[in-house]
């Protein structure tokens, strides 16, 4: 991955930058960041769905759960102060502070295949979140099994008294940003959504920037 | 307990012809079951006295690593609340299952089910041979016996347990006991692996460990045929639908419409 020639942001949570990287509009990344290290995600330009798994890397079987985290905290908004839980309601990752006021977890990632059904079969040569996901799944001796539920950072899907769920503008902006500390070994795969069929990337996908701080 | 053989089943639903029965049990509060069922097979599932709590998982018989979707399932139709006409949409784009009746209307496709962890938090103990059985650990078992691993323990919907989301997003408890007696009816799309753990909801606000028992009924039928109301019901479906429609094309036996 490129080196970072951005300044580091003047609110970055004080401590050592171990790692500042970019990943390109409609790549994947991983990284395992330890116990006590802050990720800062940053929407650089804006309006950047960034689709994420975490894993304990000690043991992969477990993973993020979307369902508990939200059961746990009785909300299904992630916001700051939320615990990210395991599918053993270990906690991963604690959303430490950003300032969008809340990011998706029931929205899923887009795949080729439910493009398909989106917005029909001429979206099939499109490039998706899933395809990111495996194959850098497969980089950590995963596959498609292991891919579950997810989370959304940025992303905004609001559900009406009548269940109607959509994916709507998104509520973030250039340069907002999201920090999270790990409370274990985390291997964190996220895909930058490459979707361009939605308002979720701004129909333009674009670059995010992970910075890694050890406090 | 199961009926065996299957076709032995009494009180079976009005019209359901008892040589058609496939699978016929009565899972008891805590316990799980699971079953092969080919494309075609009409599914019911009872909440016998109000109080079962289905977590349901669905994996492709032929090929497994396919499975129910709960995000894309709620996400493609645009609706967070399962209810009659919904299709059970698998990761791969494809109608697993329909809900052919709903006589509930309570249903959660955002909780999940329980693990050991969170039964241990709320009733002091959640492992199996206990007496507050976690849904994770129920599914791990379960898929085992299909070749499967804790890999393939995807998210689950609730049945017969409704949660609402607020405007804040808070998850709102819909009560129980419910009516007795409510049931669900599925037509599998595809020939399916049909888990389902009856264990008490996470979001169940009562102290003690509850959960009452589920009866399961399946009987040969026909899967949701190219041209009814179903079928084209929405775009999305409909696409489903085709695209199950095209995977079973090329599959051996296949036969190609007129």
């Amino acid at each position: 991955m490129s080196v970072v020639e951005l300044p580091l942001p003047a609110d970055l949570p004080a401590g050592t930058v171990v790692a500042d990287e970019w990943v390109p509009a409609r790549a994947p990344w991983s990284k395992v960041i330890e116990a006590g290290q802050i990720l800062r995600i940053v929407d650089v330009e804006g309006n950047q769905a960034v689709d994420c798994v975490l894993y304990l890397a000690h043991d992969t079987t477990e993973r993020y759960s979307a369902a508990d985290t939200m059961a746990a905290q009785g909300n299904v908004f992630l916001v700051v102060g939320t615990t990210l839980l395991s599918t053993e309601r270990t906690p991963m990752m604690t959303v430490l502070g950003s300032p969008v006021a809340r990011h998706d977890t029931i929205g899923g990632a887009c795949s080729k295949e439910s493009n398909t059904l989106r917005y029909g079969h001429h979206t099939t040569g499109q490039h998706a979140c899933v395809e990111n996901f495996v194959f850098e799944h497969l980089r950590h001796g995963m596959g498609k099994r292991d891919i579950q539920s997810n989370i959304n950072w940025f992303m905004n899907v609001p559900v009406e008294a009548d269940g109607t769920l959509g994916i709507v503008d998104g509520i973030s902006a250039p340069g907002l940003w999201v920090d999270l500390r790990a409370e274990a070994d985390v291997l964190v795969v996220v895909s930058n959504c490459p979707q361009i069929n939605n308002p979720c990337n701004g129909f333009d996908p674009t670059p995010v920037r992970m910075i890694v701080v050890q406090p | 307990m199961p009926t065996i053989p299957p076709w032995s089943a009494e009180a079976l639903p009005e019209g359901v012809q008892p040589a058609a029965v496939v699978w016929d049990e009565t899972v008891d509060g805590g316990g799980y079951s699971a079953k092969a069922l080919a494309r075609g097979t009409r599914l019911r599932l009872t909440d016998v006295t109000g109080d079962a709590c289905a977590n349901l998982l669905l994996h492709n018989h032929r090929l497994p690593t396919e499975r129910l979707n709960v995000a894309d399932t709620v996400k493609v139709q645009w609706q967070a609340y399962l209810g009659t006409g919904s299709v059970l949409l698998s990761d791969l784009g494809r109608a697993m299952a329909t809900v052919a009746e709903d006589s509930s209307g309570l249903h959660d496709a955002f909780s999940g089910g329980s693990c050991r962890a969170a039964n241990a938090a709320r009733y002091g103990s959640g492992e199996v041979e206990g007496p507050h059985p976690n849904a994770r650990d129920r599914f791990g078992v379960s898929l085992a016996k299909f070749g499967l691993s804790r890999r393939d323990i995807a998210p689950c919907v609730c049945l017969f347990k409704g949660v609402r989301v607020a405007e804040d997003g808070a998850m709102v408890w819909q009560g129980a006991p419910t009516a007795a007696g409510a049931h669900v009816e599925l037509v599998l799309e595809l020939d399916t692996i049909v888990t389902v753990a009856n264990t008490a909801h996470v979001l169940d606000p009562r102290p003690d460990y509850t959960v009452g028992p589920l009866r399961i009924t399946a009987w040969r039928s026909t899967p949701t045929g190219e041209g009814t109301p179903q079928w084209s019901s929405t775009p999305e479906r409909e696409r489903a639908y085709r695209n199950t429609q095209a995977w079973l094309a090329g599959l051996p036996g296949a036969t190609v419409p007129a």
